[in-house]
């Protein structure tokens, strides 16, 4: 059928250009599933949650309060705080979205919009490809699945130092995410700096230590992008730094 | 007693409205100026929250998690990928765990 060629090629696109994101996030997982294994999740569930949320800072906040025994209210309000960036990403694709595309699609991208596959997806030139994207999370997402159950299984397999060792990894992940842009905005470098500090400080100083470390995750977002966004308001057209 | 369940099933809830709000409701630009530039600042306050100093009480030796946080920002400031920087804050954790512990 001559209609379906382009479609099906925007998705096997997207599988290609998907791979090398799946194997980063197999890694990534696996040391995402050593946290959830110390937060006692199954691989079961583990696996589920990774299908569901597909999300690296989002999952490790969810895991370590589910160690924790955080109320449920405090698990949607860190989950809102941790993937805020998520929201930016799809009012950005928002803009990108032909008029003409069903209102479905709408639902079906908005299921994977993470730094990865939306970085891909954004710098595809012209409008948003659907099938592109679904390519991307056709590949990656199982990798992000079973890779999370594979740490839960074998991180008690594996070594301690090779535990210890991909404990790192997950943070690794985070820093690649912030320092480039940090390097070409001021602004982005200050949030960075200013983040480590008062994380730091807030884990010794009394009263302030007494958070749990989901409540000190919002309030550290919520304080420090407020007074950064009102010292250094972005100019309407500014690209951002990524 | 909470239920491991009723946890990812509220995080995919939340995650999955953050994600599909803005593509099936917001249909123009934000307006206010405040919000956009709160809005971009977000993920890189929270992310930086989020790494230090848990990167340094993750590991064995707290010094192990110095080095990778060190070799990650510098991976990061030489444009590695997101694998590379993060097998480069890896291996660095494992030689110096290898070499003093």
């Amino acid at each position: 059928m001559e209609p379906m060629k382009p479609q099906k090629s925007a998705f096997a696109q997207g599988l290609r250009d998907g791979i090398p994101i799946a194997l980063g996030y197999f890694a990534v997982a696996f040391s995402l599933g050593i946290a959830a294994r110390d937060a006692g999740l199954t691989p079961f569930q583990g696996m589920l949650a990774s299908m569901l949320c597909v999300a690296s800072a989002g999952e490790y906040a969810l895991f370590t309060l589910v160690g924790a025994g955080a109320a449920y209210l405090e698990v949607a309000l860190v989950t809102l705080i941790t993937n805020a960036r998520y929201f930016l990403m799809s009012c950005a694709l928002s803009q990108r979205i032909r008029p003409d595309m069903p209102d479905l699609h709408r639902w079906g991208v908005g299921f994977a919009v993470t730094d990865e596959i939306f970085g891909i997806s954004i710098a595809r030139p012209g409008p948003l490809e659907p099938r592109y994207h679904y390519g991307a999370m056709a590949v990656s997402i199982p990798a992000w699945a079973v890779g999370t159950a594979l740490g839960i299984l074998m991180g008690t397999i594996l070594p301690l130092r090779v535990v210890s060792a991909l404990s790192v990894a997950l943070y690794g992940m985070f820093l690649a995410i912030i320092i480039p842009p940090a390097r070409k905005e001021l602004s982005v470098a200050i949030c960075v700096l200013a983040g480590f500090g008062c994380s730091w400080l807030f884990g010794f100083l009394p009263a302030l230590r007494d958070l749990s470390p989901g409540m000190r995750t919002i309030i550290l977002t919520l304080g420090i992008s407020a007074v950064i966004a009102l010292i250094f308001p972005r100019k309407e057209d500014e690209p951002d730094a990524e | 007693m909470r239920n491991n369940y009723v946890y990812i099933l509220i995080a995919f809830a939340v995650i999955y409205a953050i994600r599909v709000l803005p593509l099936t409701l917001i249909r123009k630009p934000l307006r206010s100026r405040f919000l956009r530039s709160f809005l971009y600042y977000v993920p890189y306050v929270t992310l930086a929250v989020m790494t230090f100093p848990a990167i340094v009480e993750a590991t064995m030796l707290p010094a192990a998690g110095i080095a990778a946080l060190a070799v990650g920002i510098i991976a990061a400031l030489l444009g590695g990928s997101l694998i590379t920087v993060a097998g480069a804050c890896c291996a660095a954790v494992f030689l110096i765990e290898l070499i003093f512990r």
